[in-house]
């Protein structure tokens, strides 16, 4: 069907984001990847363990915890660093955790002390000058215009306006004392893609990604899973069983389910392509701040 | 909208989603990509082209449709019809101006191919963008508002897309309804386009009449253009071949990206490969050196390949162990690229700062970096008339046409051949940034020719019969400060004490050596690059140099420092506040330059910058001349 020397959109992509990895590796001196556990960063280490093998991919894991995650996630990011061979940090806020600062009852000071500030205060103190994001451009708007290595000050904020101009497969890695790059190998990549290249890979995700009954209560018009017993449940409300899966995954008190059958990756492919609403609308953060939400959070520091 | 045919085969139908998806995954997996920029001036309709390739080709979804339907109302620019527009402007400073102010990316996927569209911007000052988004095109659109014709955009447009390199270039003559769709508009376009096509060397494009804004000839022909028989956007797109194919049929190259060595029984070598393809026993050779093998493996992790062709990332292993590492260049034995250092190139200016000729920059090419010098450039080019002007710098957006030399050889391919082994950037080497893009046209001369003389009388030597260690005592500081007072206090003690010196004083290489230069930035780092080479050659004669001159740039004292010997630069700042050394005022040159007599005076009108760690400060308001010549010759001959 394809001639031999034609190579397909994924296999190009693929060859891009290892270029990418490899880059870094060679010329940032200590580099991290962010591991969140979701199909963006299954996708990213499984590329990272195609462009270094047979070497371990010469970088840990870091993952950034709000202890708010859904108890398949820390499971699956368990595995998945023994499976790769490499080293796993895991970083908690010590102020966040101090003043028992939750989604429930803090809102977005959640997200901006355990994700926002626990990131900074990783970043500083493993003193990382490159970490790898799985953030892709069709995302959102704001990510569109992001540069693929994309520089941080020493406070690591994010200038929109003064990004280096990326020529080519020319990335420039080069950056004064203090300041980091991060750097996001799979930009290029769609929803689609992820999910087709998942698929193609036999790469493993957290289940949740797939359709099961699960516990459920309804608040403000968003399907939230009964993870814990740390969900505040109102008197009398009792937990209804859905069949349910994820389209995203972050904290399980921030992260909207859908009602669905599909348990099966073709299903779930076939019911993302069917479906009219996009991925990040079942999760709170965008949201903020009107329609310049992300750019406003990536300034301060956020991913 | 009457008489427009959206072709809905172009598009994944949702039946053959519903009804057999691994039927449809099947197809998806086997789609090839194309990446290609849309060009146009601020009003030609671009984002709104684009909206409407993303919303033909359902990338948008219901929430953010409704998102899409409000904004129109409150910020658009169309009435109460969907403003495309507002779905690609992204960032929040664009939105206020109305805008696009930076290349941004989008996907979309059509039955038969995957798209990242550059979407770069029309401003004027925005040249840097539109090349950085054509870099990495495979086609590009130039867009041209039906009503309006031929703009100087275009022709820049059009210009910068053929010299990155672009291939197939599509005239999109834009707003057709806005004209009645007239054909001899659109006729009358196509013959301007034409005439000025040929006079830049763009052989060949495609015309189209369409309207991103009604739809016509989008994904289908369009009723209201039946004069017109050639393909629509849509159908273009998925048919013209993407470079990747072409770089398949070139010599194999490999820019050696990282040496994979996970124990002492494996050694590979990984890289992204530039052009041609690979199989196991290929002959190959490594350069610069020359170092010939042959291909054993190619591994990855889903096992070792049979081939690998252009734009795969592979690790390709050697049957012998032979010397290769990152910034190599593995290429086929019997038709391998040439090194060489010096070079003619195009140069496009990126940044604020201008260029400066004979400063040092950062130069990366493939996975080399080496340090680049850029000579006063041949021309400037108008970017809107293509006239060639005399320049003797670059700033932001120009391009020029200079000869460039590197401090070792490169390995290298004219950029028309070779995109990966002919394109680089380069960068400053103080704040990091990305200067300036450049193509490289040819060498100059084979590098293999050039070599150093090996004299018989060492540098050692010379030391030794002077019986001392060569030294540069680099004086920097405003004008006035006491350079040169206290630089000849310095070379008198130390001719006391039998020390062989030199003093190169900045009026006094100025009557000779560098009569020919004034105080532009540019000739203050020509001067300091000429002070430096002969402060070099003496020290290779064994003196001690002494050298007062103002040398105001921070670059520039550290490229000299990077010319000498390891602790043979001793950087000795006299230090004098502006308001001291301007109240002395021994040459009456303040007053001259506060009065604008005199242009480039630093301090005044020019910057100085102040050392951040010299082996020497010397506070002249805290110490008087003696004091500090002492102070000086002790560090020195402790």
């Amino acid at each position: 069907m394809v001639d031999a020397k034609t190579l397909t959109h994924l296999e190009r992509l693929e060859a891009e984001s290892i270029h990418i990895l490899r880059e870094v590796v060679s010329e940032a001196e200590k580099p991290v990847m962010l591991y969140s556990v979701g199909k963006d960063s299954a996708v990213m280490l499984h590329l990272a363990r195609k462009a270094f093998y047979p070497s371990p991919p010469p970088f840990p894991l870091l993952h950034v915890d709000t202890t708010w995650k859904f108890q398949e996630m820390y499971k699956l990011r368990d595995r998945m660093a023994q499976e790769s061979g490499m080293e796993l940090l895991v970083y908690q806020n010590q102020e966040a955790k101090d003043r028992g600062i939750n989604p429930f009852d803090h809102g977005a000071l959640h997200t901006d002390m355990w994700k926002t500030e626990g990131l900074k205060q990783a970043l500083n103190l493993y003193g990382f000058d490159a970490a790898f994001g799985g953030a892709r451009r069709d995302e959102e708007k704001s990510r569109a215009k992001e540069r693929i290595f994309s520089f941080r000050t020493a406070s690591h904020g994010w200038d929109p306006k003064n990004q280096r101009p990326e020529l080519w497969n020319l990335y420039n890695a080069r950056k004064a004392k203090g300041e980091s790059i991060r750097v996001f190998p799979i930009s290029n990549w769609t929803e689609l893609d992820i999910w087709q290249y998942i698929h193609l890979n036999d790469i493993p995700i957290v289940p949740l990604y797939f359709s099961a009954k699960r516990p459920t209560v309804e608040r403000d018009g968003m399907l939230l899973m009964v993870d814990d017993d740390r969900f505040p449940l109102e008197p009398g409300e009792v937990p209804v069983e859905r069949s349910i899966r994820f389209r995203t995954l972050g904290c399980y008190p921030l992260t909207g389910a859908v009602e669905s059958e599909a348990a099966t990756l073709p299903e779930v492919i076939q019911e993302m392509l069917l479906t009219t609403t996009s991925e990040r609308q079942g999760r709170a953060i965008d949201k903020d701040a009107g329609g310049a939400g992300m750019e406003k959070k990536k300034q301060e520091g956020y991913f | 909208m009457s008489g427009i045919i959206t072709n809905d085969s172009v598009y994944q139908t949702d039946a053959l989603i519903a009804e057999d998806i691994d039927a449809y995954l099947d197809v998806h997996q086997h789609k090839t990509m194309l990446r290609f920029i849309t060009c146009g001036s601020v009003d030609d309709g671009k984002s709104t082209l684009i909206g409407r390739l993303l919303y033909d080709s359902k990338m948008i979804f219901e929430d953010q449709l409704a998102a899409l339907e409000a904004d129109s109302k409150r910020v658009g620019t169309q009435g109460q019809e969907i403003d495309f527009a507002l779905l690609v402007d992204g960032l929040a400073a664009e939105r206020e101006q109305g805008i696009t102010i930076d290349v941004a990316y989008r996907f979309f996927a059509t039955e038969k191919r995957k798209f990242i569209v550059a979407d770069t911007p029309g401003h004027e000052q925005y040249t840097r963008n539109m090349v950085t988004g054509a870099s990495t095109a495979d086609l590009a659109v130039i867009l041209i508002d039906a009503r309006k014709g031929i703009l100087t955009q275009t022709r820049r447009h059009s210009y910068l897309a053929h010299l990155i390199g672009i291939r197939n270039i599509v005239l999109a003559v834009n707003k057709m309804d806005l004209v009645d769709y007239d054909q001899a508009v659109f006729d009358k376009i196509v013959a301007d386009y034409t005439e000025f096509a040929n006079s830049i060397g763009i052989t060949a494009f495609t015309p189209m009449p369409i309207s991103g804004f009604k739809g016509d000839n989008i994904t289908g022909p369009s009723e209201n253009t039946p004069w017109y028989t050639g393909p629509a956007l849509i159908e273009h797109l998925e048919t013209v071949e993407v470079n990747s194919a072409v770089d398949a049929d070139k010599p194999f190259r490999m820019p050696v990206q990282w040496v994979n060595r996970p124990n002492l029984d494996f050694r590979g070598f990984s890289g992204l490969i530039a052009t041609g393809t690979v199989k196991p026993g290929d002959a190959i050779r490594v350069l610069p050196s020359g170092k010939t093998s042959t291909v054993s493996r190619i591994v990855t992790m889903d096992g070792d390949l049979d081939q690998a062709v252009a734009g795969q990332s592979v690790t390709l292993c050697f049957a012998d162990e032979i010397d290769c590492s990152r910034g190599d260049v593995i290429a086929l034995a019997d038709n391998p690229p040439q090194a060489a250092d010096q070079f003619e190139a195009t140069i496009v200016w990126m940044a604020d700062e201008e260029m400066l000729p004979s400063r040092s920059y950062w130069l990366k090419i493939g996975t080399q970096m080496v340090t680049a010098t850029i000579q006063q450039p041949k021309y400037q080019v108008n970017v809107n008339t293509m006239e060639h002007l005399a320049a003797k710098t670059l700033d932001l957006n120009a391009i020029g046409v200079a000869n460039l030399s590197t401090d070792k050889q490169i390995v290298f391919e004219p950029y028309a051949q070779n995109r990966t082994l002919g394109g680089f950037i380069l960068i400053d080497k103080i704040s990091n940034a990305t200067v300036a893009a450049g193509m490289l046209h040819f060498s100059l001369r084979r590098a293999q020719n050039v070599h150093w003389q090996a004299t018989d009388v060492s540098r050692e030597f010379h030391a030794g019969l002077k019986n001392q260690k060569p030294a540069v005592l680099w004086f920097t500081g405003l004008s006035g400060a006491g350079k040169s007072t206290i630089a000849n206090l310095v070379e008198k003690k130390l001719a006391r004490m039998n020390r062989h010196t030199f003093l190169l004083d900045g009026d006094n290489v100025r009557h000779g050596l560098n009569k020919d230069l004034g105080f532009t930035d540019a000739d203050r780092v020509e001067n300091i690059r000429r002070v430096g080479e002969v402060a070099k050659l003496m020290t290779d004669a064994g003196l001690i140099v002494i050298t007062a001159f103002i040398s105001p740039f921070r670059s520039e004292r550290d490229m000299v420092r990077q010319m000498m010997q390891p602790g043979e630069f001793i950087e000795v700042h006299i230090d004098t506040p502006l308001a001291d050394a301007e109240a002395r005022d021994v040459k009456g040159l303040y007053k001259k330059a506060r009065s604008g007599e005199l242009k480039n005076f630093t301090g005044i009108d020019s910057p100085y910058e102040t050392p951040l760690d010299p082996e020497i400060r010397v506070d002249t308001v805290a110490m008087t001349a003696e004091e500090a010549a002492d102070a000086i010759v002790a560090r020195l001959i402790p």
